[in-house]
């Protein structure tokens, strides 16, 4: 019903997040199908009839509450479990970072994206950086290093294929990182309103094979350095 | 306890009707407020709807012309997907819930002959009017009306040269200010009447379940509501004084906005849902005819969930670029949040056990929301976890989570609510087969309009676009758009049998009478509709509980709260 709609994910963190959503699923499925279940159970059999009057509960002794007190201390139980599992997850997309070799400046403005790459110093805003407007190269099974800023108003990195998302606040750089397992391109939304032009922003990702790769930084700076490595 | 004292009442008086305009505009009759209050709240809504269908026919048929509204494109979109967001919430949902259902009932069920504060309670109602034709002036100034979504994000906001909306967002702002000083005025009102003017022998543990909820939400909007005025009244000076609280390039912080902002936003979602889940509360006894199953738990539930909605607002900001080590914090305050409302939806259906459950009009939609409510709390988990709202953030799976838990409360409650007290307030009968019509109509093409706004949000389809055939990953299920559409004009095409029901039966329903649905709360046990002063001569006694059905031993199944011989009469 809901899991099969996810796109394919392509990023190695997007199987967690899969299995975060695929718990929840199957945790809330089985909460829907007992308390509906219950429900149309009491509604047929307890339907009004003539000559059965309904019973007096009032539900304030305690053998009657633990009726209700039990199956939300399994509620508590649950959402303990999916706050535990989601922690790791968290913390893996969000707060820790592989090493990577390869970094890139991403810049939202109404209404592009503006992708960055440092070159062979590895340092941005030098002579030998390139940009590129509304495309994105990564390399498939590296991880990659991200900086999102904004340069006017809120936007929000979005790809839907590697279940990466963050919002970019003007005025500050954001850390963030991916690692694309397949080669392709991909579409990469803004997620965020940021004004007329919002519908269409996007960009397109496209995650290269590592041999393909190479070739493509070799020929964006004509030699064999790769973006991010001193030389 | 206190009470307030009969004598006081007397000196001040019953309420004498005197002349069109004492009677329907400088009305202090809280009944008659009432009223108003969910007039505006329906023609406000027809405004919501309207955008709503504009909006749809966009997302179905981009950039096709709208029959009956025009070209949209995306720079309407914005004005369309912002003003149905405010409208909704602000000028809909609070009116109707809070503003009609609560100065309608509390004096009412609470034993009161009017509100604390008649004329306080007046310009409450007259502020949010002039709130509301503020909203709709904002369409009609040079630049269009607000387009930084209902959420008002800065910098967005904060400089009308991103949207190129001048004084279409800053009217906006200032009808928000002003909706927020009726319902404080309104706020403070409900909880003094509630506090110091329950009738003698209703003690806070016989109070109906409806006035606990409605004093909850006062409570929570009175708590939340200061930094969300504050940081409108910042925005308002980021854009016309040239101040930068929100602007990076003036030293100031974007993120500051979405915690105000959402420090109100979520006990918001729960200022609109209790007062509906109060509703529900009440109907559910009285067409299963039995007792509430665990009225004190219930009371608890409401008051610990609108403790936790204080510390549960980052959730909305999971991404928004805070720090992420505040998202698990937040995240597990969140999910812990349904256990109290857990604990409300399992004692609903725990008083349905062994009941004898007929089912009315009022109940159907009870029942309803019931449903709908438990579905839209599910999903709510999906998007409470941090991890897996990294992908869910931002798209229509959101969307859609937020209207089955909005619309459970505003339309299954809200129509609970009026389907169940419409003869009290009006001493009409609502016809009931345009109401069966109504029901089923509705139920049927809310679902499909939402539902399947699931699965394109889980597809990745993201909010507040214009035309989602510009996204490749999109365009092969726009078909899911198209059925949400068309279902959505079913939706307003069944409101319509409801404007056609609710006039035609306040002049020719059949004549309600006292106590059409052997209820035991207090406002029965006055006449349909109740006169000036509610009580006549004395005040009533309370000598019960609520909720007192099919009582072992009792002549008849149901006992009323009121004692003495206005008791007797009580019956139909």
């Amino acid at each position: 019903m809901f899991l099969s709609w996810l796109p394919e994910n392509v990023s190695t963190f997007g199987r967690d997040i899969d299995g975060i959503i695929a718990l929840i699923y199957y945790i809330t499925l089985a909460w829907f199908i007992a308390t509906m279940g219950t429900f149309a159970v009491f509604l047929v059999r307890y339907r009004r009839r003539a000559g059965r009057p309904a019973g007096y509960i009032k539900g304030d002794r305690w053998r009657e509450v633990a009726w209700v007190l039990l199956p939300c201390l399994l509620v508590l139980v649950l959402d303990l479990w999916i706050d535990f599992k989601g922690a790791r997850v968290w913390a893996k997309v969000k707060i820790e970072s592989p090493a990577s070799d390869v970094h890139i400046r991403v810049t939202g403005k109404q209404f592009n994206w503006v992708v960055t790459y440092p070159g062979p110093d590895g340092r941005f805003d030098t002579a030998d950086d390139k940009t590129f407007l509304d495309e994105m190269h990564v390399p498939a099974g590296k991880p990659v290093r991200l900086t999102l800023e904004a340069k006017d108003v809120i936007h929000s990195f979005f790809l839907p294929n590697l279940r990466l998302k963050q919002d970019i606040l003007p005025g500050r750089s954001i850390p963030a990182w991916l690692d694309a397992m397949k080669p392709g391109q991909y579409e990469l939304p803004c997620a965020h309103l940021c004004g007329v032009g919002h519908s269409g922003m996007k960009a397109t990702l496209i995650v290269h094979e590592a041999t393909d790769w190479d070739a493509w930084v070799g020929e964006q700076w004509s030699g064999s350095a790769r973006p991010g490595e001193k030389t | 306890m206190s009470h307030a004292s009969p004598t006081v009442t007397a000196v001040r008086g019953p309420h004498e009707a005197t002349g069109f305009f004492r009677t329907y505009l400088y009305a202090t009759d809280h009944k008659m407020i009432a009223r108003q209050y969910l007039l505006l709240g329906l023609i406000m809504a027809v405004v919501g709807g309207y955008l709503s269908y504009a909006m749809r026919w966009q997302l179905a048929w981009p950039d096709t012309e709208v029959p009956g509204f025009g070209f949209v494109g995306p720079e309407t979109y914005n004005v369309l997907v912002t003003n149905h967001g405010t409208i909704m919430v602000f000028f809909v949902a609070m009116p109707i819930l809070l503003g009609s259902f609560g100065n309608f009932l509390i004096p009412l069920m609470i034993g009161a002959r009017d509100m604390a504060f008649p004329r306080l309670n007046a310009l409450s109602f007259w502020l949010l009017a002039l709130g509301s034709a503020v909203v709709l002036v904002s369409f009609l100034v040079p630049g269009g009306a607000a387009s930084a979504g209902w959420t008002g994000y800065p910098p967005l906001s904060a400089k009308a040269e991103y949207t190129g909306v001048d004084w279409g967002l800053t009217l906006w702002l200032l009808a928000h200010a002003i909706e927020f000083a009726a319902f404080l005025l309104g706020g403070v009102n409900f909880l003094t009447t509630i506090v110091t003017m329950r009738a003698p022998g209703l003690g806070f543990g016989r109070l109906p379940l409806i006035i606990w909820q409605q004093a909850t939400a006062a409570i929570l909007f009175l708590l939340s509501v200061g930094p969300l005025i504050a940081g409108a009244i910042m925005l308002l000076m980021d854009r016309i004084v040239g101040t930068g609280f929100f602007l990076p390039e003036r030293g100031g912080e974007p993120l500051l906005w979405q915690h105000l902002f959402w420090f109100f936003g979520h006990p918001e979602v729960y200022v609109v849902l209790l007062p509906a889940l109060g509703a529900v509360l009440e109907i559910f006894p009285v067409f299963s005819r039995k007792p509430i199953f665990g009225y004190t738990l219930v009371v608890w539930a409401t008051i610990v969930a609108g403790a936790l909605s204080f510390i549960v607002w980052a959730h909305h900001m999971f991404v928004s670029g805070m720090d992420p080590r505040l998202a698990m914090p937040f995240s597990i305050t969140t999910i812990l949040i349904s256990v109290p409302f857990a604990l409300a939806v399992f004692a609903m259906i725990a008083s349905l056990y062994r009941g004898s459950i007929a089912f009315e009009l009022p109940m159907l939609w009870a029942l309803a929301f019931l449903a709908m409510f438990t579905t839209g709390g599910l999903t709510g988990i999906f998007l409470g976890s941090a991890p897996s709202d990294i992908y869910l953030n931002g798209t229509y799976f959101v969307v859609a989570h937020f209207h089955y838990t909005l619309i459970s409360a505003v339309i299954f409650g809200g129509y609970a609510g009026i389907y169940y007290w419409f003869p009290k307030m009006f001493g009409r009968m609502l016809g009931t087969r345009l109401g069966q019509l109504h029901f089923w109509s509705t139920l049927v093409s809310f679902n499909v309009v939402f539902f399947p706004l699931h699965w394109i949000g889980i597809a990745g389809m993201v909010r507040r676009i214009a035309n989602p055939l510009q996204y490749d990953m999109i365009a092969p299920h726009q078909w899911i758009n198209v059925v949400s559409t068309v279902a959505l004009f079913g939706l307003v095409a069944s409101q319509l049998v409801f404007f056609v029901n609710f006039f035609v039966s306040q002049l020719r329903g059949r004549p309600a009478p006292a106590n059409p649905w052997e209820a035991t709360t207090l406002e029965w046990t006055t006449p349909s509709p109740p006169p000036h002063g509610n009580w006549g001569e004395a005040l009533p006694v309370v000598g019960r509980g609520p909720y007192e059905y099919s009582v072992p031993g009792a002549t008849r199944d149901w006992l009323p709260q009121r004692t003495g011989a206005a008791a007797a009469e009580a019956r139909p």
